[in-house]
């Protein structure tokens, strides 16, 4: 153990955050201080990450007690296996995203840089704590945190992206203060908000009629955040019309907080007992995820812009996500937590490939990519690469995290949802298949080739290094995460899982 | 027949469904995306009300507690939580206000934003030049 107060769990809250407040200043003495300042805060926010990872794996579980205040009476920051896998995740994303996003924001935010970056490093102080905290009521403090910055980089593509930005708050702030009721209720019948203090105080009442409509709250809430079918129709729009940078952070980062929360909530608050069967809240969770996995597919199919389809295939790879949570045993919870990670590379990556393709050819339609291939061949290697993972084909990590969830519903007796997965990854063959034949088979003319410089033959225009380098880190990442997956699971994921789900 | 015992003894479960709901309609089916807000707000502080509610205890008076009231050195305080209303879910809300009015507050701006660029706020004015968009491209910023 390394004592109650581990410091750097803390400081992967605190140094985004109060970069964050000191941004607006440091911008008013000059404009060129402020990327190294954002650049700085997240680099410490990441090593802070690492240290408390490190710290994890090493000795268990470690404390922050906000104040000196011991829990359950102050607010406690808990950061446990799961927490370090999501931590090293959200401040590694929001590093490499930050690198990405200098050329991204001068090209598209030439006037707002310092707004850009204030809101920015607050997106990522909220997700670090939400990860971090284990006190309900702070956790719901750092959702709307998040979210809030979320609604505002949204809103910084201008025109449409305003009116995306607006439905997303709407529906947003619906799914945050049904998590603030739920948090209420579980209050009303226990008297604290500490996670810890909560899971021992919860077993004896979970007949409760309160606690139940606590769970259903909650669930419907997050469901909401994270854009589960039904409820994603703010989702593809929030995604699409945002600047290339933001719809890489919010696709890889905040719909996973939220469906962190839900795991965290759900298997390690309550009883896992509580949602599988005094209310039948993982079985309505698989269906939905199941019917996710499919419209978000076919929706993607359907869908003509880049990065709309990246978006509705992101409402599909939610539903993998929480098929696994619904599952509820403990490949499926593998499964689940992988697939968020493994989810959050990928989904990252393209977005960042899709807002490379925009900074150098300005073409957002799927037919425009013909002959990219050639104008840009790292970039669409990369794209490549990204869509495989997403496909599920090994050795990258999206083929180990499908490989999970199926042993899962195979493990669940649950055929359907066995069906599902697959139909799911096919749907998935289909729309990359439509991307990467524009790409690479499609004979140019018109197209791509049509804007000055891409025709140029033997001439790339692949983009600069600090664009680049992000993508290839996340692609190389994916990779990784594949190589890897048998030490994530050891290490991480295996001694998060509720005890009632090993065998 | 309704229960009116279990009416009035949940009275302030009553009210915040109802004020919820209407919040919720608002919500649903205003066009006005102003309107909109609004719901959201009566949405918001419905659920703000509610958990206010819960600190409240019969007979019991505000939670401070006065100075010397049990002092003494090495005598316990002679403190009864009966006697006080539960101040934790009026702290707890004082923040989620400042989040509501956060919430309104990034709101309210995009409403700005929304009105310079469509010049109204009717849902069905600014789909409709959604759809048309004045001029293709990337909005300038």
């Amino acid at each position: 153990m390394t004592g109650p107060q581990f410091a750097p769990t803390i400081l992967a809250v605190a140094v985004p955050l109060l970069a964050a407040f000191a941004l607006p200043v440091v911008a008013w003495r000059g404009r060129a201080a402020v990327y190294p300042l954002t650049l700085v805060a997240l680099a410490a926010s990441f090593v802070s990450a690492l240290a408390t990872a490190r710290a994890v794996v090493n000795g268990g579980a470690v404390e922050y007690h906000l104040g000196g205040w011991p829990p359950p009476w102050g607010i406690a920051f808990r950061v446990d296996t799961l927490g370090a896998l999501m931590l090293l995740l959200v401040t590694f994303i929001a590093l490499v995203v930050a690198v990405y996003a200098r050329r991204s924001v001068d090209a598209e935010l030439p006037e707002q840089r310092a707004p850009f970056y204030c809101v920015y490093l607050l997106l990522a102080a909220g997700l670090a704590g939400l990860v971090s905290t284990a006190d309900m009521f702070n956790l719901y403090v750092f959702l709307e945190i998040t979210s809030l910055a979320g609604y505002a980089l949204v809103s910084l593509g201008g025109g449409a992206a305003v009116v995306s930005a607006f439905r997303y708050l709407i529906l947003g702030t619906i799914g945050a203060a049904f998590y603030l009721l739920a948090v209420g209720y579980l209050y009303s019948v226990t008297g604290t908000l500490n996670m810890t203090d909560l899971s021992g105080l919860l077993p004896p009442l979970s007949g409760s009629n309160t606690v139940l409509v606590s769970v259903a709250f909650l669930v419907t809430g997050m469901a909401l955040k994270m854009g589960l079918f039904p409820m994603h129709a703010w989702l593809p729009r929030a995604y699409a019309n945002a600047p290339s940078a933001v719809s890489a952070l919010l696709a890889a980062t905040t719909a996973k907080a939220s469906a962190y929360v839900l795991i965290r909530v759900l298997f390690h608050v309550f009883e896992p007992r509580v949602a599988i069967d005094v209310i039948p809240a993982t079985t309505i969770l698989a269906w939905a995820a199941a019917v996710a996995m499919l419209v978000g597919s076919v929706m993607a199919i359907a869908q003509t812009d880049l990065k709309r389809m990246l978006a509705y295939s992101s409402v599909a790879q939610i539903g993998y996500i929480i098929l696994g949570v619904g599952l509820a045993n403990m490949d499926g919870f593998t499964g689940a937590v992988l697939h968020l990670v493994n989810h959050a590379f990928m989904k990252g990556c393209l977005f960042l490939v899709a807002g490379v393709i925009i900074y150098r050819t300005g073409a957002r339609e799927i037919e425009d990519l013909r002959g990219l291939g050639r104008a840009m061949p790292i970039t669409a290697a990369t794209f490549v690469l990204a869509a495989f993972a997403m496909i599920g084909i090994p050795p990258t990590g999206g083929f180990f995290s499908k490989l999970y969830l199926l042993l899962g519903a195979i493990d669940a007796g649950a055929w359907v949802f066995v069906a599902v997965i697959l139909a799911s990854s096919l749907l998935t063959v289909a729309y990359f298949g439509n991307a990467i034949r524009a790409l690479y088979v499609a004979e140019a003319g018109g197209g791509a080739s049509s804007i000055p410089g891409v025709a140029t033959p033997g001439r790339t225009v692949d983009p600069p290094a600090s664009m680049l380098v992000p993508m290839l880190v996340l692609a190389v990442g994916i990779l990784l995460l594949g190589f890897f997956n048998g030490a994530i699971v050891s290490s991480f994921v295996a001694p998060a899982v509720p005890a009632a789900f090993v065998p | 027949m309704i229960d009116f015992d279990f009416l009035v003894g949940h009275a302030n479960v009553a009210a915040y469904i109802a004020l919820m709901t209407v919040g919720f309609y608002a919500m649903i089916s205003k066009t006005n995306l102003a309107k909109k807000v609004i719901g959201m707000n009566i949405f918001q502080w419905s659920i703000i009300l509610f958990v206010v509610s819960l600190g409240a205890k019969r007979g019991a008076t505000i939670p401070i507690v006065e100075a010397g009231h049990a002092a003494g050195p090495g005598v316990a305080p002679a403190l009864e939580a009966a006697h006080y209303i539960n101040p934790l879910p009026h702290v707890l809300m004082l923040t989620a206000i400042v989040v509501g009015v956060a919430t309104t507050g990034v709101a309210l701006a995009l409403l700005l934003r929304i009105h310079r660029s469509y010049g109204s706020l009717e849902e069905d004015d600014v789909l409709a030049q959604l759809q048309v968009p004045p001029s293709p491209g990337r909005a300038e910023g």
